[in-house]
This record gives C-alpha cells, sequence and structure tokens, in this order.
C-alpha cells in the first residue's frame, strides 16, 4: 500500500467508487480507496436498487434526473464487459389517503415541471399499469416509465474497474482505524494495514459514516438502521413497475429474471448496527406486499437478508466540505435513496475537490453539513 | 463439443456456467462473495446447494489452497422456498 496519497476515499460501496472514477476522470493523481469489507459488502449490494425521478423537491429532482442521464451512458463510458441490466420500467406510486392524493398532485406539477412525463392514474386505469393490483381503497397513483433499476453488483463493480483502469488504487479488507488532523487540516489515515499521510479525505463510509465523523472529532448526526428485504424465486411476468406504497410502507418489483424482490420499512426498528433477518419481517412484508397485489400469494420466499440505511435527521444526504476541517468531504446520509443519486453525488463532490463549478450549486449551502446546526432542514414530502 | 466451458453448467438456478466462473478467477476475482455478486451464482432457488461446492474448489485449485481455506459466502434463510401465504399473518401459524 502507498503511504502517501492525494485523496483518500473511505468505502468501497457504489459511493465511494464512483467518486473515485469521477476524480480519476478529471486527471487527480495518487487517489487511494480503503474499503474494510469488499466491494457491496455494504448497502449497495443488498440494496433494492430502484431508481426514481418522482421526488417533490427541485433538488431531488435535479439529483435524480442528472444521475438517470449518467446511467443511461454509463456502461458504454465506463468500458464494462457485463450488462448494468439498467431498465426503465417505471416507478408506481399508489396514493390511499386524501393527503397523499393532495401531495402527488403538488409533486406531479413540479415534476412536469422539469420535463418529467409522470402521468396521473386513476383507480380504474391502474390495472393496466400493475396488472396484478387490488385497486380496493386504492384513490389514484402516479407512474413515471422512465424510471427504474438497475443490477447494484454491476453498477459498484463497473465504476471500481474503471477507477483502477486510471490509477485508483483500491485496498479491500482494510479498516480505516483513525485520521489525524492538525489545526484544521488533515495529516494522516491510519489502516489496520498501515498509515497514508494525505490532506483530502471523502467519508462514503455508508452505515458507519458517523464513525469516520468521531474520527476528525466531528459531529455527524447520521445514523444506522436495520432495512430488511426478501426476493422470491423467478415467475414469468407478473408486473413491470417498481411499485411503491408510502401508504403501506412496502416495495416491491420483479426483476429482469423474473424474481420478485419486497421490503419495507419499520417504524419500530432500533438505531444500530443489526443486519440480522427475522421472521417477524418476512410475515409483515408478505402480508402488507399480498394485500395490494394478491397474485404473489403464490410466490416463494427463496433469500431474505438485510443491510443498513444510514439516516441523517431530515432524509436527505449531507453532501460537501466540512467548514471545520479543510479537506474532509462527506457522502453519507443517503437515507434509502443512495444508489439512485450516486452518479450525481460522485460527480459533485469530485467537482468540489477539483474546485470546478457545480452542476447543480445550491448543494453546496442546502446539503452541507452545517444547515443542521443552522436549524435547516431539508424538507422533502416524497419519502418512505 | 467435449468439455466445453460454455456448455458445462455450474449454477442450475441461474444459469452460469463454467466459462463465467473462470473468466472471473481469471481476472483476479477469487473472492466467493465476489464471485456470487457478479455472477448470481448460489442466489437462487436451491440457495447454493450445488454451485457452492463447486466453486469453492475451483477458487482452492486457483489460488493452490486447499478447500476449507477457501472463506464461504454467507448462507440465508430460509432453507427451503416458502409461499408468501403461509407468511401472511392471517395464515401463520407457530406450530
Ligand atoms: C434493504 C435496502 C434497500 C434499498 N433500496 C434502495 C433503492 O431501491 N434505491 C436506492 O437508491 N437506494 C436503496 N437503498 C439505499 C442504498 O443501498 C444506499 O443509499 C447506497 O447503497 C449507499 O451507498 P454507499 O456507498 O454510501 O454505502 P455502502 O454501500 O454501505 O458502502 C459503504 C462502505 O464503507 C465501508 N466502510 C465503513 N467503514 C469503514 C472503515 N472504517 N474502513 C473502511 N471501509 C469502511 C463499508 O464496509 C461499506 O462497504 C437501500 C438500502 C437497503 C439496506
Amino acid at each position: 500500500m502507498k503511504n502517501k496519497a492525494q485523496v483518500v476515499i473511505i468505502g468501497g460501496g457504489v459511493i465511494g467508487c464512483a467518486i473515485a472514477y469521477e476524480l480519476a476522470k478529471r486527471k487527480v493523481k495518487d487517489i487511494v480507496l480503503l474499503e474494510k469489507n469488499s466491494l457491496a459488502s455494504g448497502a449497495t449490494g443488498r440494496c433494492g436498487a430502484g431508481v426514481r425521478q418522482q421526488w417533490g423537491t427541485e433538488m431531488n429532482l435535479k439529483l435524480s434526473i442528472g444521475s438517470v442521464k449518467r446511467f443511461e451512458i454509463l456502461q458504454e463510458e465506463l468500458e464494462y464487459p457485463y450488462d448494468l441490466e439498467f431498465e426503465q420500467t417505471g416507478y408506481f406510486m399508489p396514493a390511499y389517503t386524501e393527503k397523499q392524493v393532495e401531495q402527488f398532485k403538488i409533486n406531479i406539477a413540479l415534476q412536469r415541471q422539469f420535463g418529467l412525463d409522470v402521468q396521473w392514474v386513476q383507480p380504474d386505469e391502474a390495472r393496466s399499469i400493475v396488472p396484478i393490483i387490488n385497486t380496493h381503497g386504492l384513490l389514484a397513483a402516479t407512474f413515471h416509465q422512465k424510471d427504474g433499476h438497475l443490477n447494484p453488483f454491476h453498477v459498484n463493480f463497473a465504476y471500481a474497474r474503471a477507477a483502477q483502469r486510471l490509477g485508483v488504487d483500491i485496498h479491500c479488507h482494510t479498516k480505516v482505524l483513525g485520521i489525524s488532523t492538525e489545526k484544521d487540516s488533515i495529516k494522516k489515515v491510519s489502516t489496520d494495514k498501515g498509515d497514508i499521510a494525505c490532506e483530502i479525505v471523502v467519508n462514503a463510509a455508508g452505515g458507519w459514516s458517523q464513525s469516520i465523523g468521531e474520527m476528525v472529532g466531528i459531529n455527524i448526526p447520521t445514523y444506522s438502521e436495520r432495512h430488511q428485504i426478501l426476493i422470491t424465486e423467478p415467475y414469468e411476468p407478473l408486473f413491470k413497475p417498481m411499485v411503491m406504497s408510502f401508504y403501506h410502507n412496502f416495495y416491491t418489483q420483479q426483476e429482469p429474471n423474473g424474481a420478485i424482490i419486497m421490503g419495507i420499512g419499520d417504524p419500530n426498528e432500533m438505531k444500530g448496527y443489526n443486519m440480522e433477518h427475522s421472521l417477524a419481517f418476512a410475515k409483515k412484508c408478505s402480508s402488507l406486499v399480498t394485500r395490494v397485489l394478491p397474485p404473489l400469494k403464490n410466490a416463494r420466499m427463496i433469500r431474505q437478508w438485510s443491510g443498513l440505511y444510514n439516516m441523517s435527521p431530515d432524509k436527505t444526504p449531507i453532501i460537501g466540505e466540512a467548514s471545520t476541517l479543510n479537506g474532509f468531504y462527506m457522502a453519507c446520509g443517503f437515507s434509502g435513496h443512495g444508489f439512485m443519486i450516486a452518479p450525481m453525488t460522485s460527480v459533485l463532490i469530485a467537482q468540489m475537490i477539483t474546485k470546478e463549478e457545480l452542476d447543480i450549486p445550491e448543494v453546496k449551502t442546502k446539503l452541507d453539513l452545517d444547515r443542521f446546526e443552522r436549524g435547516e432542514l431539508f424538507i422533502e414530502p416524497s419519502v418512505v | 463439443m467435449k468439455d466445453n466451458p460454455e456448455k458445462i453448467i455450474v449454477c442450475r438456478c441461474a444459469d452460469v456456467t463454467l466459462k463465467e466462473i473462470e473468466d472471473l478467477l481469471n481476472q483476479g476475482i477469487v473472492d466467493m462473495d465476489d464471485i456470487k455478486r457478479l455472477s448470481r451464482a448460489g442466489m437462487g432457488q436451491c440457495q447454493g446447494k450445488t454451485c457452492r461446492n463447486l466453486i469453492m474448489g475451483m477458487v482452492a485449485g486457483k489460488m493452490n489452497i486447499t478447500v476449507d481455506k477457501v472463506k464461504e459466502s454467507r448462507y440465508r434463510p430460509p432453507a427451503v422456498a416458502i409461499p408468501l401465504d403461509l407468511l401472511t399473518e392471517e395464515n401463520f401459524n407457530e406450530e
């Protein structure tokens, strides 16, 4: 391992690997990426890998629309030999309360301003989009065909390999143990395999981002929360879009190989690093999903697992440089939707580090860490 | 075509061929988790009951170590497929 670098990136998930690539693409030399386990072993390799552009704020619309533009050309740009399996089969978002209907109306108006062709769906039209849906209680829904999903393993590896080709050193099974600072600058990163002198560190440690903050004495108010997910055997095509119900708090989707994945948010989940799976989840999830999509009762679960959401107090990521420590960049707190905005997040962090003009300049003042201290929480109406 | 690695299936659930696994090994990918994530071998209906041992043998061969030195990927529940209907709260029975 090198003992000196220009930039050290902590975390080999999609965020860290994408940042490594975007920096190398901008001709930054001597980049080292450190991953304590293996690539995609964190949330990225455990996630639903859904990509949605139906958001309720300008910021999230810009992040997600920009990211989809990148996803569309990524395989070619990264010269990756495998298919990234980008399928734009849409997100279908049902509303079950008047309040949700009102909110979706506001969202769709904004989304259309941003050029998204989002459809307003009446209950009697729902089955033309999701043939197996039970429309009981359904008041309306929104559907956007250009939302979709990708293979998260391949996206993670595609960025990593392209970064390596451009000279980035990636060290797996290498854990960051500490970071030394002097006044307001970084001096070195210490790992279980040795030290690396450097002045720029990127915290892309996902569910462990808060512990990286502790290493430099910066209080990052993120915390981790287990989210469970299960998958069934593969079946003939039953429904194409991701079905995401804020009311029931579930999402489900049939993958290209026919398997159906589904997950729920559990309001009783405790903060922490638990990554076990529970029968209680499998029961709750099956009950909720089969109520809305009854034919899935016959589907058989073959696998369940869990991963960590890195939550921020306003469920919106922290993207930016610390105001109290030069060269300490954070890309964390993705609160369950970091995969879909990884392409733009990585571009923005790379632009910040290379002092380029930002594609979304307001990120600097709206998604910075200090917003919590200023009491300026970022309010996104469209989060689970 | 005898012993054509493109025709020999290692993982029957995900249709992964011997050639695909060999290609990964030749790229230096020898971590069982990485192989699983990149090929999907072991993530299908049978959850690796056949391919896990075959691939561990290939990794051991590539690294010149014995199979017991290869770190296995994680076993995931359930051991056999369960219909979602049996799990729903109306039908779930603790017995
Ligand atoms: C069940 C589930 C479903 C999800 N579904 C979706 C979805 O549909 N769409 C979507 O956009 N997002 C989804 N997400 C969220 C998404 O997975 C994450 O936001 C995203 O993957 C975050 O990427 P990351 O690189 O920041 O984190 P990770 O992939 O967790 O990577 C962080 C890495 O840092 C490493 N690390 C931590 N500490 C250290 C250290 N001290 N030294 C070295 N390495 C370290 C970890 O080992 C890890 O590999 C889901 C998440 C879960 C759990």
